[in-house]
């Protein structure tokens, strides 16, 4: 008798403009000595190299749901899709889904918040993003579809680097960060990646929310590394990708994106949570449509745990995650990624819910 | 709220769980249909368990991968797989390759009419071979979520986003789309001919009066309705998705416009299938925790078929007749009851 019940399973979004190297990546995933199967979700059914057993055509169909909200939207096709492959449950050990390269990735993370029977049998595991480190930049000026799937990431794993120089691969890099900073960053040559790097991330889990620090260029392989720290414990809170326009910094070009950004905000005072949920809640149903995403560890008062959060537009998850240990230092942070972002707005609210 | 948690709590309500013939089915079950007298338990991939009033098991293999659809006439099963075949099962136990998808497209729906016709989609077409007439296929706007045969006439209700294509294979006339806004996965005429409802992708069905396309919501579900079962006549529509049964009223004209729900047989656990008896005003519900009752729609007197403590109910299904129940559960343990 087969294994009836079994873990969720884990499913990795992989998102890219077109010519990217998305396809190079999945056949990597593939084709790697790894003794896993995976089931394969990919648009433009047959019209790719792809050599998998379980290989699914989907239609991206993306569904508003009816509740008013036009950001509300899931990817029908992926809710019948899913649900047809847990009857092959024990068949496969993960999913990954390819999306076109003019996709959103929205509608397929909220896909996993919305769907009840989707949340039962799988969890989303991480977006990543396969970008062109010699065209990016120029889509991210004309294809608001690209500057998405950078800002929705969780990994971008930045291809053909051979192609481009040194100059070059900074600059893509600094477009990428002023975007997203948080994002896992992997430079690669033919999507040569450790699959550690991209699959099973955890990046939709709570539990695995351990820190909110921005990423820096701190990935390279023998490009320049610069040795200023980010991790732990450094004391100069700047923004990066936001309210900065092109500067130095560390011997490094910061850029500011036009329409996208990242807003972080922190305090070391403890939140009053019946100020902070309410106002969580209402900023993004307000302003939803703008945030793409957003994640959180808070401190709220009277309260030994840490709370942790994180959303996709409209829609939010969160959890007490643990208690907060000895000599951790209480700090709440959070951060927002998204368009056009009211950040007076935000910073003014975010303020008025610190305890006083 | 009632619950079935212990032995001492199923003496305060009539049972039969000892007049179950147990069988251990050994995959999961996504349905069971009566095939002449035997049952047919459909499992989620590649096989179907028939077993005869004796609980004899013989095993047809039907599809080469998940079994994604099902439905029957009395007289033979069809199903469709991801392995883009569909396949009919007869009384004999004997398959036949209906279709296969050139592309190898899933065979996501199907239906049968009762002079024979059989229809199924993939993606967004629709199909239907009728006995004499040659193949006609159609397609609508997204993939297409439910299929169901007109009672009367050779009309195919088939259901996508935003509403309900009516297809007249047999026809010149344009097909008619009954809008609504939404994924309606799901679609089932009233036995009567009169009304048309669909089971959404959120919690709710949607109704129109073929008449007039007036709709009809019916909301308040907490879950999806997976699971809807006409009651004898086609009084009532009986329907999973909440903590009880909800019976929508069909009797009058208007069908439920204006009114309430009749709800049965609430427990602490979701109702996942319900089934109503072919003749008498009887169902049978299935839930999410395992057990299963048999209640009366008259007054909600309630029988003990199987107690909790399973896997979700997934398989629920009278004989014509109406003398035996067959139920099996995702976890391959099912049953048979002889009334």
């Amino acid at each position: 008798m087969p294994e009836l019940t079994s873990q969720k399973i884990p499913v990795t979004v992989l998102t890219g403009y077109l010519g990217a190297g998305k396809t190079t990546l999945l056949n990597r995933i593939l084709s790697e000595n790894h003794g896993k199967k995976y089931a394969v979700i990919v648009n433009e059914f047959g019209e790719i190299g792809i050599d998998n057993d379980l290989i699914i055509g989907a239609d991206e169909e993306v569904f508003e749901m009816n509740n008013g909200c036009v950001c509300c939207t899931v990817r029908g096709d992926l809710v019948r899709i899913l649900e047809g492959l847990m009857k092959r449950k024990g068949k496969f050990d993960a999913i990954i889904v390819e999306t076109t390269g003019l996709a959103d990735p929205a509608p397929v993370a909220q896909t996993f918040f919305v769907d009840e029977d989707v949340q039962k049998n799988a969890r989303l595991d991480a977006v990543v993003t396969v970008a062109d480190a010699r065209w990016l930049s120029d889509r991210l000026k004309d294809a608001p579809e690209a500057k998405n799937q950078i800002a929705f990431a969780d990994v971008i794993v930045l291809n053909k680097t051979d192609l481009v120089s040194k100059a070059e691969l900074a600059e893509v890099e600094a477009r990428i960060r002023a975007i997203n900073p948080y994002a896992k960053l992997h430079r690669t040559e033919r999507c040569q990646v450790a699959l550690s790097d991209v699959l099973e991330r955890g990046a939709f889990d709570l539990d695995r929310i351990l820190e909110i620090e921005p990423e820096f260029l701190e990935t390279g392989d023998g490009h320049d590394h610069h040795d200023h720290d980010h991790g732990h414990g450094h004391d100069h809170h700047h923004d990066h990708g936001h309210s900065h326009d092109t500067h130095s910094h560390g011997g490094l070009k910061h850029y500011h994106d036009e329409d996208m950004q990242s807003l972080s905000l922190r305090t070391s005072k403890p939140l009053d949570a019946t100020k902070f949920m309410p106002w969580l809640q209402g900023l993004v149903a307000a302003e939803g449509a703008k945030i793409l995403r957003s994640k959180g560890i808070l401190s709220f008062s009277d309260d030994d745990d840490r709370y942790v959060f994180q959303g996709v537009h409209m829609m939010l998850e969160g959890d007490h995650q643990r208690k907060w240990k000895d000599g951790e230092s209480r700090e709440s942070r959070l951060v927002f990624i998204g368009r056009e972002l009211p950040e007076q707005l935000i910073r003014d609210g975010f303020e008025s819910c610190i305890t006083t | 709220m009632k619950q079935f948690e212990s032995d001492d709590n199923s003496a305060s309500i009539i049972s039969v769980t000892d007049k179950v013939r147990p069988l251990a089915l050994g995959m999961p079950v996504i349905a069971v249909h009566f095939l002449g007298d035997r049952a047919a338990f459909i499992g989620a991939e590649e096989n179907v368990a028939l077993v005869d009033g004796a609980g004899e098991i013989s095993t047809v293999v039907v599809h080469g991968g998940g079994i994604l659809c099902v439905a029957t006439d009395g007289a033979r099963i069809v199903m469709g797989g991801d392995d883009g075949k569909l396949v009919a099962l007869d009384k004999k136990g004997e398959t036949a390759l209906l279709a296969t998808d050139p592309k190898r497209r899933w065979i996501d729906n199907v239906a049968l009419h009762p002079d024979g016709a059989v229809a199924w989609s993939a993606g967004k077409t629709a199909f239907v071979r009728s006995g004499k007439a040659e193949e006609k296929s159609f397609e609508v706007p997204s993939t297409v979520g439910g299929l169901a045969f007109a009672p009367k006439g050779v009309r195919l209700a088939v259901a996508h986003y935003n509403g309900v294509t009516l297809w007249f294979p047999n026809m010149a006339a344009n097909a008619e789309v009954l809008e609504w806004a939404g994924s309606h996965l799901g679609v089932v005429f009233s036995p009567d001919n009169k009304f048309l409802v669909t089971a959404m992708h959120e919690p709710a069905l949607h109704g129109w009066r073929l008449a007039d396309h007036r709709h009809m919501r019916m909301t308040g579900y907490p879950g999806r309705v997976r699971s809807m079962s006409w009651s004898a006549g086609g009084k009532a529509l009986a329907t999973s998705g909440a903590d009880s049964v909800i019976m929508w009223p069909f009797a009058s004209k208007d069908g439920p416009m204006g009114k309430e729900p009749a709800m049965f047989a609430p427990l602490q656990a979701r109702v996942s299938m319900v089934a109503c008896h072919p003749k008498q005003d009887i169902l049978a519900v299935g839930y999410s925790d395992g057990t299963i009752l048999m209640v009366r729609m008259t007054d909600g007197a309630e029988i003990l078929v199987r107690k909790n403590g399973g896997a979700a109910v997934s398989a629920l299904a009278w004989n014509p007749k109406g003398t035996l129940l067959a139920f099996a559960a995702e976890d391959g343990d099912g049953g048979l009851l002889e009334l």
